[in-house]
């Protein structure tokens, strides 16, 4: 009787322990799988979480959105208030070295088969401006007999296969339900494997933070409604931007109503920035 | 105070962004230390599986350069990362379609796979000393032992049969570690200088000549450093292997070379005047000529000759050094190269190393130098040479 009673006190501890150790088991697995899919309150675009999750917007709901971006270079004019408007209210590092957006100038002289080509960050457009936070296209061909000339913005491409995605070993960089590739910077190891697997250039390391940088089409101001800056500051409107699923919106009509194309097809990473009036020059 | 970044001075047109190069001469070293691993690796493996019996001299000696240089493998990466500190983000939540993700895993695994097969291969020299050291020294045997001290004939049979085993699992292991570095570069569609289905194989087969090269430098300097002589036949068994496997590393460069000219996609252009410019000195005179062919037709000349001796020695031992230089210019060109080559197709960069800072050619340097002052350490802590690990044995058997 007494052995009887010794064993069931034995068996009793012996569940109590193991519903313990399952407790434990569980709690730690939870925190383990917090830790690694929430950083949210840290997220590095305010109100954007990683993975899966959706973004922390009151009243915005990434599911109901598809955001595409057109650029009508025939009406670009090379002022390039895009790029300062960009580095200002994305605080990108005031030089020639870091853009979330930039130009580029496509100039073929008579006579010559291929065009030449240049940015804002070019020395002599620097050296013309005076300085590496004033944007300036010199006017370098002025004594040059000109055949065609054209400017064409460039920006991250929020690619449908992104590479840059693709390759991110953390998963700090993904892409959002509403076709935006963010970068969570606090997750983020500072490798550069995805500078590196952008085709466009569109990536850059951020030496302050160490960490990489690069477009998100201002989705801070996107998912409050508003334009993303380099849209909201162009005087002439060759950047286009909207919802593709708002059949009404400026960027649905511009796909609709312009035979556009995209940048580097042959990648597969199908870009979801659509231009109108580039030529085969365009790289 | 260092600057943050360095600028590459550039000509014709490459995107803004690119002018500061993302991966410096630390992500050379890199896949370098790689290659010395799986290259070790193989010639320890010659022996332990296949039985070459001429290579028996290193085969123990080639698994603790292996491992010396393995375990410092992630420290060139964890100095390029922006936040090393959360380089485990890559082992918790691993992005299972990069390429980069599962890294943290294999070299874990390998790391791990070496440690067993390095304690097995010294069991009887650690039992040995355990039972013979006195002090802190002893108690450091004495940890390592893990309590078995059996070195019975049977005992002696398992362990082999373990060494035997994780020999044959290290081979897909170690080449595998570092066909992989190569596709982390030929996966990438972004630029033609790397995006090639042959980069795997160039790597796997560059791997194994620097690391069998690396191997016979070190033995050399290491029979001179103990004042014995050379075992001619082991050297000798070295250089068949390492020009054979010259053989298959040239033409494979060769045709992967000619394949990105013949094919003459976009930007074919920047890429030849690439070639045909900044690349004349590390690609063509020290990768290709000093580097390879060079050092062929000289192995090729005493195996002719039937060179022996103390000339077959010096010829080999040069021959292996040139072998490194090529080895180590073929991971700059590659990486180097290929972010010199803008991806606009339409300009070219070149990347200046700095001397100080992070990522600094000192900085290069001391990775480079740590596996082989680690190795220095192990061959004390574990002679690896047959001669000494037999009377080992021995004395330990006899006790």
């Amino acid at each position: 009787m007494e052995e009887k009673e010794q064993l069931e006190t034995h068996e009793k501890e012996r569940r109590d322990f193991l519903s313990c150790l399952g407790s434990v088991l569980v709690c730690g697995a939870t925190a383990v799988a917090a830790s690694a899919v929430s950083p949210q309150a840290t997220a590095a675009t305010p109100g954007v979480t990683p993975g899966s999750q959706p973004p922390a917007i009151p009243g915005y709901d990434w599911t109901e959105h598809r955001w595409a971006f057109g650029v009508d270079a025939t009406k670009c004019i090379g002022c390039l208030r895009c790029v300062e408007a960009c580095k200002k209210e994305n605080d990108v590092p005031l030089d020639a070295h870091h853009f979330r957006t930039w130009v580029e100038r496509y100039v073929t002289l008579e006579g010559e088969d291929t065009a030449r080509i240049d940015s804002q960050a070019d020395p002599v457009n620097i050296e013309a401006s005076g300085s590496e936070v004033e944007y300036r296209f010199a006017d370098r061909y002025k004594d040059a007999k000109v055949e065609k000339a054209f400017f064409v913005p460039k920006l991250c491409n929020q690619c449908t296969h992104p590479a840059c995605v693709q390759v991110c070993p953390t998963g700090a960089t993904y892409k959002t339900k509403d076709g935006v590739v963010l970068i969570d910077h606090t997750y983020c190891i500072g490798c550069q494997y995805c500078v590196q697997a952008c085709p466009y250039g569109a990536r850059y390391f951020d030496e302050r933070r160490n960490v990489t940088d690069k477009c998100t089409w201002c989705y801070h101001r996107i998912t409050k409604g508003l334009q993303p800056a380099c849209v909201e500051v162009c005087p002439t409107g060759a950047r286009i931007f909207g919802d593709r699923n708002d059949k009404q919106s400026p960027i649905s009509q511009f796909i609709r109503d312009n035979q556009v194309q995209v940048l580097r097809r042959e990648t597969g990473n199908a870009p979801n920035v659509f231009y109108v009036g580039i030529d085969k020059e365009v790289i | 105070m260092h600057p943050l970044f360095e600028i590459s001075p550039f000509t014709g047109y490459v995107y803004p962004n690119e002018t500061i190069i993302s991966w410096t001469v630390l992500i050379v070293v890199y896949p370098y230390l790689t290659g010395l691993v799986a290259g070790a690796f193989t010639i320890s493996s010659l022996y332990q599986v296949f039985g070459f019996q001429r290579l028996k001299p290193v085969a123990h000696f080639a698994l603790l350069v292996s491992l010396c240089c393995m375990v410092v493998v992630p420290l060139p990466l964890l100095l390029h990362l922006g936040h090393p500190e959360r380089a485990f983000n890559a082992m918790i939540t691993p992005h299972l379609t990069s390429a980069f993700a599962i890294f943290s895993y294999a070299a874990a695994f390998y790391v791990i796979l070496l440690v067993l097969e390095t304690w097995f291969v010294f069991r009887p020299h650690i039992v040995h000393m355990a039972q013979s050291k006195t002090g802190l020294l002893g108690w450091y045997y004495r940890i390592l032992t893990l309590g078995s001290y059996d070195l019975s004939e049977k005992a002696v049979r398992y362990d082999r049969k373990w060494i035997y085993v994780l020999a044959i699992i290290g081979i897909p292991g170690a080449h595998g570690l570092h066909g992989y570095v190569g596709f982390v570069f030929g996966s990438l569609k972004s630029r033609e200088w790397w995006s090639s289905d042959l980069m795997p194989a160039i790597f796997l087969f560059s791997a194994i000549i620097s690391g069998t090269a690396l191997l016979i430098v070190l033995y050399v300097a290491s029979c001179k450093l103990r004042r014995v002589p050379v075992d001619v036949p082991c050297l000798k068994g070295m250089a068949y292997a390492l020009w054979g496997f010259m053989m298959f590393t040239l033409l494979l460069e060769g045709v992967e070379f000619a394949s990105l000219v013949y094919r003459a996609r976009e930007g074919i252009d920047v890429i030849l005047e690439f070639v045909k410019g900044p690349l004349i000195v590390p690609f063509f005179i020290l990768q290709f000529g000093v580097g390879s062919v060079l050092p062929l037709l000289v192995i090729t000349f005493m195996i002719w000759r039937g060179t022996t001796g103390n000339a077959l020695v010096a010829g080999v031992t040069a021959c292996a050094t040139l072998v490194l230089l090529s080895v180590l210019m073929m991971r700059w060109n590659v990486v180097i190269g290929g972010q010199e080559i803008s991806k606009t197709g339409r300009g070219l960069l070149a990347y200046h190393p700095t001397i100080l800072g992070r990522e600094g050619l000192l900085a290069a340097g001391v990775v480079l130098a740590i596996p082989v002052i680690l190795l220095m350490v192990m061959v004390r802590l574990f002679p690896p040479w047959v001669e000494d690990t037999t009377s080992a044995t021995a004395t330990a058997g006899a006790q």
